[in-house]
């Protein structure tokens, strides 16, 4: 099988960006209806930590920036341990009767996401929570789907899809899409 | 890797842990990195992760302790295990049942882990040698030989607040021949690169084969404190000193007791830590103890963080 090109994670970025200030809008209305906490963005650690960052500079948001690690909360947990670098949680403000934006890099099998919700609830109850990728990749095996996506591709099992910060320009926050196969 | 190293399983993984003395660098710093992520878990609302779900952890405390076991069904309980306090007091091992046929009945009743404490040094290893492949055995201090966990939050504190042990002076201040906390905190100390750990007390506590451990033996307590960065307190162990080791207490606390006086011969942002139980004013002074260099109620936290990447880590690793 040929291998699919890497997508382009900036132009996919450009187009989220599009799509979570929209939300943002219609979010800040919600709140605003209900009295609420300004709404905030969490990301899921690692890829998704970086799009949180990134979003919460190009919006201007006051609440800073979340991170959900969904280590604790893995259904892998008995056949691959626990990793010791990653569980990064930091959600620097109140959960409870918020309107939270989880963000996330890849959406595959649903799994990390229904484990980042599991510890995002560990913090309180929030009021709402959307999702929000920069590609769904197919393979569902849960329930789960995101509101804001900027592309979905089909790619099958064998293929690996990750996202990558440059580190050597941290500045930028530039990201890129690195595409393997696991065969 | 070898297949029979008394802790590791042939992927290199931790399977039971007895003691830091021979643990390799890499696994050291993986239970460390692991506590790291523990450390905080005090502000979820929820305290509690379903990682050790189903299992059972059956807590067998031949010896009192009051901090280690608390600490270690607490560190279960938020880990979801279901935990097992045995009253060994008022158990059949009273009634003359060898250790071995306790524990053969305990994992009949399906333990995952047990966390032994034992006045018999190397209980925990021939229990580790008798439990099938599935089972996890944690020390949580045997005799006088070793007691790793304490050694570990002691690494997780020192981390804590001075990150680079390659640039630490540590002073353990006491009873080290009877301490299986020094024991255990100079393993991890030496593995983890520290350059310089002194063992500091008088001759009869602080005996010179020490050196074999790589440390310096400062029977001096003014040497001993210069510009250390840590300082390391140990109880007086007034249960296991039989015969003529001091003359007294106070003679003690006049000769090696860490005073506000003494300790100003540390760097000035030294850190004092201590296992506890505290004797006031025998080794340690209440200024010091309650002073803003100790951190020895920080100590209890870390013990916590350590105690559940302990068990989360060895949960996991097969035989």
């Amino acid at each position: 099988m040929t291998m699919p090109q890497a997508p382009d994670a900036e132009a996919l970025y450009a187009q989220l960006l599009v799509l979570v200030r929209n939300w943002l809008a219609r979010a800040n209305m919600a709140a605003g209806n209900h009295s609420r906490a300004e709404p905030a963005i969490v990301g899921i650690y690692s890829g998704g930590a970086w799009l949180a960052e990134r979003l919460h500079a190009d919006l201007d948001l006051t609440t800073p920036f979340g991170v959900v690690s969904s280590t604790f909360h893995r259904d892998d947990f008995a056949t691959r341990g626990l990793h010791p670098s990653a569980n990064r949680t930091t959600l620097p403000f109140d959960v409870n009767g918020r309107i939270i934006l989880l963000v996330d890099d890849v959406l595959y099998t649903g799994r990390t996401t229904r484990a980042a919700l599991n510890e995002l609830y560990d913090f309180g109850r929030p009021a709402r929570v959307d999702l929000a990728v920069l590609i769904d990749r197919g393979g569902r095996e849960l329930p789960i789907c995101a509101q804001l996506c900027a592309a979905q591709m089909a790619l099958p099992h064998m293929h690996m899809l990750a996202l990558e910060r440059d580190e050597t320009q941290p500045q930028t926050m530039r990201l890129a899409f690195r595409l393997e196969s696991k065969a | 890797m070898n297949t029979t190293h008394p802790q590791l399983n042939r992927h290199g993984e931790l399977r039971h842990l007895l003691s830091t003395e021979g643990l390799p660098r890499d696994v050291l710093l993986r239970i460390l990195d692991t506590a790291q992520g523990f450390v905080s878990f005090g502000d979820r609302e929820v305290k509690k992760v379903p990682l050790l779900r189903g299992k059972s952890v059956f807590n067998l405390f031949f010896e009192n302790s009051t901090r280690t076991r608390t600490t270690f069904e607490i560190a279960a309980q938020r880990l979801s295990a279901d935990v097992f306090n045995l009253d060994i007091q008022r158990s059949s091992t009273s009634k003359g049942e060898s250790l071995l046929d306790t524990m053969a009945n305990l994992v009949a009743m399906d333990a995952d882990i047990f966390v032994v404490r034992h006045a018999q040094s190397g209980a925990p290893y021939l229990i580790s040698q008798h439990v099938p492949g599935h089972v996890h055995v944690v020390n949580a201090g045997d005799g006088r030989h070793a007691h790793p966990t304490q050694g570990l939050l002691d690494m997780t504190t020192i981390r804590h607040y001075k990150p680079d042990f390659t640039a630490l002076t540590v002073a353990i201040v006491g009873d080290l021949v009877h301490s299986r906390v020094a024991r255990s905190a100079i393993h991890a100390l030496t593995t983890l690169g520290v350059p310089e750990v002194r063992a500091v007390g008088p001759k009869t506590l602080v005996p010179g084969d020490l050196r074999s451990m790589g440390v310096r033996v400062c029977h001096d307590i003014r040497e001993g404190l210069r510009d250390a960065d840590v300082v390391m307190m140990l109880r007086l162990q007034n249960e296991r000193m039989t015969g003529g080791l001091l003359p007294s207490a106070s003679e003690f606390h006049m000769m090696y007791g860490l005073t506000l006086e003494r300790l100003a011969l540390a760097k000035p942002d030294a850190i004092v830590m201590h296992p506890g139980p505290i004797n006031r004013g025998v080794e340690i002074d209440s200024s010091v103890a309650d002073g803003g260099q100790s951190v020895i109620l920080p100590q209890v936290r870390f013990g916590i963080a350590v105690r559940m990447a302990v068990l989360s880590i060895i949960a996991n690793a097969s035989a």
